[in-house]
């Protein structure tokens, strides 16, 4: 056997896989089945970890997920993790673990000498100091409070593990695979109920884990387990979980569960996901999460080799491994006194048993006496010596009238605490159940709950076994609607007993200068709880944020009733009164990357790709991301920059024909009888003159008045209208749509649908547009006079389905091709050969904005910013003055929304033609304006324009359309600021001589 | 008051810290005061220390229906900055970002303001044109701001991935230096401390249940869970509770509350060293002094006012912080909590007077009110003193929804929405 403190034959490890790892360099032998606690103390080691904020040095006071002290960095490289439980991760062979927040080293750490320093250290005291000089705080003082701080290191490489997310339904979930949950889960499972059990340790079984004494239809407590556990799994509508935590109970069950896959694995296969976060909407909930043995506070606690008298007994009957050789078990409660008998008949030498009760009696406590160990009533631990180990345990006597006397000093290497068992009520409190506090028990238990949930078993303050098993099987039933369950017998068992102590020790003295700690790792002492009362923190709500108690990494799980106590006696209030702390999820830190799932690199958001995506990247397309989609930006050719590639783009479309894939524009077909009577409700414009076949620009504001959307609406039949969208706000535009409809205008005959997806559009655009497609059309006549500007037709192309728009962004001659997606790219193939003899090019977004600028078609989001009304951006002829109502129409009467001094988008020309203002410059009056000044505008697009030769903008200016001609400057962010002149938006072909060609 | 320095701190010591005194007074409520401001959160407490420092009236009570500033000023993430577009928003937070600057001397208590930066990330072009929109227009009202390209974020945020190779490429940031964090729970007990000595009566576990007014209209009173209380004048900073408040007076007020989560990590060594934004993909991320990483998420959408959420909206916030820094997905959530924010239809706040004569509010703030505190306490205590706004909060009406002068922020893309 490796390890001085194995005991051979003991434990539920593997001593048949010896297992070596590093701890801080060091090599440890361990078996399959430990843990790096139980690893560590099987060589008779403590030491793990140093504190928060004294840097004092820890031991393991637990076993399991409540753990403050035994932090430890786990892995290497990326897959390097920091703050994990000790007594929590599973060794395997060449694991490398490191201890934290220590410099130089775990046994020697300079940041001890804060402990010196703790006299003028406490709660609170950063409040009160590091204020001067002033700046000093976060050049000076912060930065070295930053780097005493913190436990861990942060990982400083990408994690190369991946992560799964399952979503489930069941009846009834079980939380907590003790004895309780295991009687719920079976008693529901039998009854037909599909059932989820989960448990976050290794195993199930719970308190039996570690109960060797009790027997359970004459069968031993992890044999009887074990039955059960097979039972389970012969049932197909049973689903178990282990190594799997309840760590958030949302709103309507929605309860979400954290399973650790892989990380106790020395090689996982590569398709294995670290971690799995199960999403579980339950019919019902039995919450079986059991109850947490408490700490007892008094002087040096937490010197290594304090442990909770439970985690003893866990060590070793589920490591086989002595905590220490002779230990001193201070008690207020009957549980210790099983461990102690355990322990010794284990061969630890039990030198005494501290119990703070006056009287202990009952048939456990008998039994101790019967083995001869010392049982000590009505006494209590003054302080424990030791420094990087307990060497002994100052017992003193409490007298009657709670006065405590002199005491004597126990020499010993392990001293066991308990103060009695805390339910653990965060699951239920995290759902919003009320919490009721059981004055006999003296700790609180579940109260009412407005889901559909149960606690069993000592999660609700029921500790003896047989109790707990019947509590299951009556939950489990309920939960699942059954009548008769499973009936089991104990045949021995412990009484519980009456006892338990919250709060700061009785001592003697006034102890000022006594350590006794409440919140482990974030060094609160009960003197800080105390002080923060005397201050004025009477809330436990602020006490916990001016001590910071119950903020470490264990949530409070060891420390907030010891609180609570302390801060209801200080106040001379009931705990009830006091109440206590909100429980915030996580039960246990969940990894932020399995939170992601699968959503990470291209499955982060998804990619929308346009039908012409293949064939843009082939000419070897720069993309752009618009909302969710990939748009082709420009298409460079060999040496040319942005720049160039779109002047020559740009040429094309004005001086022969460009092609563009517009398939992003969102896309609604409005339907049914009242289509029109809906578009003119929704829309600023008039819509029931419009014939069919025509179409028409169509604005959509908020309730506001400010515009929100815009696009071309064509009208296919009397009740049928074909609606484009911009490309982010198709999304919205249709979910607007469909709030008014649902909600304000539910008279209205109409359906809406999205049918982006279902039409990719081919903007052919430029001169010669006409010439290439009239040959590819079948049958239809697209002559000027047979399909004027601003018209739509129905036909087909090369026998593909076509809806025709002649509309146009460019200010050119053009046609935007409607065809169903999956045979938009042979549409397009065909017109791209077409075009060929004709000089057709591609075009991107970036010539798209060029063209459309030099025409002064505002882009919604660009020129817009969410405050400018139609009237604004120069489309106030779009809004109808005689609708009788319309989205936005109230909004737009109302006296601000028509002031003079609006913005008003107008045309920016500079001085210098070559200059190209940045887009959100801001425009003054003067050229020399000391700040802070007051903008007269601001310019919301700027390029070269290729057709004019020169630099063009467009602005939001104050009255802008009355001042054209006026001079304006652009102060730059370096330089003097630049003279612009406002001009009238449309900079080219103004009469639009081309668009009606 | 007991001053607060190193040298009390050294001397207390002596004393076995046994000499320090509750840090505000705890107090029966008078029958009568000039003023009550309903609202014990930082903007409550925060007016009235400035109602009692610079416009000399100290005959206040501050009733707070829980424990003091246990609403948003206890659960938001403590970002502070002033880079707003608007000129009237960035006005009223450069307001409170200078206050910010003195406020730790001003009230003799660390508030650990940290001046860290904040960088606001741009991943798309559209990003790219909002963001230098807001460094030219925050230059212009003398408010510092400045573009960094991708490499200059990378610089300054080395935690941060810039490969032009992930979903949303970052394509620069906007920095604003002298925004930070500052310690939330601090600046709530560092106003009621020296409100408290300046004598504004402090009054926990208080709820107004109604207001009384005269035949006139004018405001006379509260009725409370612990009786009547006369006043002459009402201010209310009851956040998401400000219009079941001011409904009490027959007012109401265009408020929509929605819950807000955040979430902290384990915490770490320093590994991130200053605060980041980003609106597209919603991660708000900074790390606190204990070294927490300390994260928003976002709204959920639908109307609550239970203080908490679904959890697939922090779950989509930390999928994002993992593209962002993909170092930290090892990081392990260690609490996450919701609270509830005050959303107007421009998201803009309310700072103003209202139509009952004597009655005042502010409310609004949305998921951004706790950067505002001294300034939105300071301007609120000037409207309530003088009757009348100051010139910085005068745009911040309630009449502006029925005017249509409307700030709207949400739409200009400062904050996500």
């Amino acid at each position: 056997m490796s390890g001085a403190f194995r005991l051979a034959g003991r434990g539920r490890i593997d001593t048949a896989r010896p297992v070596v790892f590093r701890f801080d360099g060091r090599m440890v032998r361990g078996y399959a089945g430990d843990t790096v606690a139980s690893a560590l103390l099987a060589e008779g080691r403590h030491l793990m970890g140093r504190s928060f904020k004294y840097h004092r040095p820890r031991g393991p006071v637990s076993a399991g997920s409540d753990e403050p002290n035994a932090l430890v960095g786990v892995g290497e490289g990326g897959r390097y993790t920091p703050n994990l439980r000790a007594t929590q991760v599973e060794i395997h062979d060449g694991m490398v673990v490191v201890s934290q927040n220590r410099a130089p080293s775990l046994r020697f750490d300079i940041g001890a000498l804060n402990t010196l320093a703790a006299p003028v250290l406490p709660a609170g005291f950063y409040y009160k100091t590091f204020m001067w000089p002033r700046g000093f705080w976060d050049k000076v003082y912060e930065p070295l409070i930053r780097r005493a701080a913190g436990l861990g290191r942060a990982p400083t490489a990408p994690d190369p593990d991946h992560y799964a997310l399952h979503y489930a339904h069941c009846d009834v979930l079980v939380a907590g695979g003790g004895p309780a949950g295991l009687a719920a889960a079976l008693a529901a499972g039998q009854a037909g109920a599909r059932v989820i059990l989960c448990d976050e340790n290794v195993e199930f079984g719970g308190s039996l884990l570690v109960d060797t004494h009790s027997l359970i239809d004459g069968l031993p407590g992890m044999t009887w387990v074990a039955r059960i556990v097979a039972e389970l799994e012969r049932l197909p509508n049973v689903q178990l979980l282990t190594r799997c935590s309840a760590f958030n109970y949302g709103p309507h069950n929605m309860v979400a569960l954290n399973q650790r896959l892989s990380d106790h694995l020395a090689a996982p296969p590569a398709d294995m996901p670290r971690e799995r976060i199960w999403q579980v909407r339950a019919r019902d909930v039995v919450l079986a999460a059991g109850a947490l043995e408490r700490v007892l506070v008094f002087e040096g606690n937490d010197r290594p080799g304090i442990m909770l008298a439970s985690a003893a007994r866990t060590y070793l009957h589920r490591y086989g491994v002595a905590c220490g050789r002779k230990a001193v078990v201070v008690t207020a409660d009957d549980a210790a006194y099983r461990v102690a008998l355990d322990l010794a008949e284990a061969g630890v030498k039990i030198a005494a048993i501290a119990d703070l009760r006056p009287t202990p009696g009952g048939p456990v406590v008998e039994a101790v006496q019967s083995r001869g160990i010392a049982v000590l009533p009505a006494t209590t631990i003054q302080r424990a010596h030791g420094h990087l180990r307990v060497t002994g345990a100052e017992l003193a006597p409490i007298g009657a009238d709670g006065t405590v006397g002199r005491g004597r000093t126990i020499a010993c290497d392990l001293v066991l605490m308990s103060g009695g068992f805390t339910p653990s009520l965060h699951l239920h409190s995290q759902a919003r159940g009320a919490l009721r506090f059981d004055d006999a028990l003296g700790v609180y238990v579940p109260g009412e709950s407005v889901e559909r949930v149960r606690s069993a078993g000592s999660c609700r303050g029921i500790f003896a076994l047989d109790e707990v098993l019947r509590d299951g099987v009556v939950a489990g039933l309920a939960a699942a609607g059954g009548e008769t369950g499973p009936v089991w017998t104990v045949t021995r068992q412990d009484a519980p007993g009456a006892g338990g102590f919250a709060g700061a020790l009785p001592r003697r003295g006034p102890g000022h200068l006594a350590l006794a700690f409440v919140d482990f790792q974030n060094d609160v002492t009960a003197k800080d709880v105390k002080l923060a009362v005397r201050e004025g923190f009477r809330s436990i709500e602020h006490v916990k944020r001016y001590t910071t108690t119950g903020m470490a990494t264990d949530q409070g799980k060891g420390s907030n009733v010891n609180a609570l106590a302390i801060v209801s006696d200080v106040l001379g209030r009931t705990p009830q009164e006091v109440g206590l702390t909100t429980y915030r999820p996580p039960y246990t830190p969940v990894t932020f990357g399995a939170f992601a799932g699968h959503a990470r690199g291209d499955q982060f958001d998804p990619l929308r790709l346009p039908p012409m995506d293949a064939w843009a990247r082939a000419q070897g397309v720069v993309f752009e991301d618009v909302g969710l989609w990939r748009r082709a930006r420009y298409f460079p050719r060999a040496g040319e920059d942005m720049a160039a590639a779109v002047a020559r783009e740009c040429r094309a479309v004005r001086g022969a024909a460009g092609i563009f894939d517009a398939s992003t524009l969102g896309k609604i077909e409005v339907v049914g009888p009242d289509a029109a009577e809906f578009m003119n409700r929704f829309y600023v414009n008039a819509w029931t003159k419009l014939s069919i076949g025509k179409c028409r620009y169509g604005l959509v504001c908020r309730d506001s008045g400010f515009v929100y959307d815009d696009g071309v609406v064509g009208r296919i039949a009397t009740d049928r209208f074909h609606v484009t969208t911009t490309t982010g706000g198709a999304a919205g535009v249709l979910n607007m749509m469909e709030d008014y409809l649902q909600t304000e205008w539910p008279d209205l005959d109409v359906w809406l649908t999205s049918i982006t997806e279902q039409w990719a559009v081919i903007a052919l655009q430029g001169p010669r547009a006409r010439d290439i497609l009239a040959p590819l059309v079948d049958g239809l006549d697209i002559s000027a006079g047979a399909m004027p500007h601003m018209t739509l037709r129905e036909g087909s192309i090369g026998g593909v389905p076509m809806r025709l728009f002649r509309v146009s962004f460019t200010g050119e001659l053009g046609y935007e091709i409607n065809v169903p997606s999956r045979q938009a790219q042979a549409v397009w193939d065909r017109v791209w050969q077409a075009g060929a003899v004709f000089g057709l090019m591609p075009y991107g977004t970036e010539a798209m904005h060029v063209l459309r600028a030099e025409k002064g078609y505002l882009i919604v989001g660009q020129e817009t910013d969410g405050t400018m009304t139609p009237g604004d951006v120069g489309c106030g002829w779009a809004v109808s003055k005689v609708k009788p109502d319309f989205v936005g129409k109230r909004a737009l009467a109302l006296p601000a929304m028509n002031a003079p001094d609006r913005l008003q988008m107008v045309g920016v020309l500079t001085d210098d033609p070559q200059e190209v203002l940045e887009e959100g410059m801001q425009l003054v009056t003067a050229a020399e304006t000391p700040v802070p000044a007051s903008a007269e505008g601001h310019v919301t697009s700027s390029y070269f324009s290729p057709a004019l030769g020169r630099s063009i903008a467009i602005a939001m200016v104050k009255g802008g359309r009355s001042r054209m001609g006026a001079a304006l400057y652009a102060p730059r962010l370096e330089g003097p600021a630049l003279k612009v002149t406002l001009v009238d938006p449309v900079f080219y072909d103004p009469e639009g001589a081309r668009l009606n060609d | 008051m007991q001053k607060f320095s190193a040298f009390s701190l050294a001397r207390q010591a002596m004393g076995r810290h046994l000499g320090w005194r509750p840090q505000w007074r705890s107090v029966v409520p008078k029958p009568s005061y000039d003023i009550i401001i309903v609202g014990g959160g930082g903007h409550g407490l925060g007016a009235a220390y400035y109602l009692a420092k610079q416009h000399g009236l100290c005959n206040i009570a501050v009733v707070e229906r829980g424990w003091l500033a246990g609403g948003n000023t206890a659960r938001n993430t403590t970002i502070i900055r002033s880079n707003y577009l608007f000129e009237q928003s960035s006005s009223y937070y450069e307001h409170a970002l200078k206050l910010w600057e003195g406020l730790s001397e001003e009230l003799n208590y660390n508030v650990m303001f940290s001046q860290r930066g904040c960088l606001m990330v741009a991943h798309t072009v559209h990003d790219v044109q909002v963001f230098k929109r807001h460094v030219y227009a925050n230059r212009l009202n003398g408010i510092d701001n400045e573009w960094l390209t991708p490499e200059e974020t990378k610089a300054f945020c080395p935690p941060l991935n810039i490969s032009p190779n992930i979903r949303y490429p970052v394509l620069g940031a906007a920095l604003q230096r002298r925004a930070g964090t500052a310690r939330h729970d601090a600046v709530a007990w560092g106003f009621a401390r020296a409100a408290s000595d300046l004598g504004v009566d402090i009054i926990e576990n208080c709820e107004v249940t109604g207001i009384d007014r005269d035949p006139s209209g004018k405001v006379t009173g509260v009725q409370t869970t612990r009786g009547p209380i006369r006043a002459g004048k009402i201010g209310v900073s009851a956040a998401g509770h400000s219009s079941v408040v001011l409904a009490m007076a027959g007012i109401r007020l265009p408020l929509q509350v929605n819950p807000l989560q955040a979430l902290v990590s384990e915490p770490v060594k320093p590994a991130f060293p200053c605060v980041v934004m980003s609106n597209t993909i919603h991660a708000y991320i900074s790390q606190s002094d204990k070294g927490e990483m300390v994260i928003g998420a976002g709204t959920d959408s639908y109307v609550s006012y239970t203080q908490r959420g679904g959890l697939h909206i922090p779950a989509h916030t930390l999928e994002a912080i993992c593209e962002l820094v993909p170092d930290f997905r090892r990081l392990r959530m260690l609490r996450s909590w919701g609270g509830i924010t005050d959303n107007t239809p421009d998201r803009s706040p309310i700072t103003a007077k209202t139509s009952v004569p004597g009655l005042y509010v502010n409310c609004g703030w949305g998921t951004g009110g706790f950067k505002a505190t001294p300034g939105a306490a300071n301007l609120f205590a000037w409207t309530i003193a003088r009757d009348e706004p100051h010139p910085i909060n005068a745009p911040f009406t309630i009449e502006r929804f029925r005017d249509g002068t409307l700030i709207d922020e949400a739409a200009a893309a400062a904050v996500a929405h």
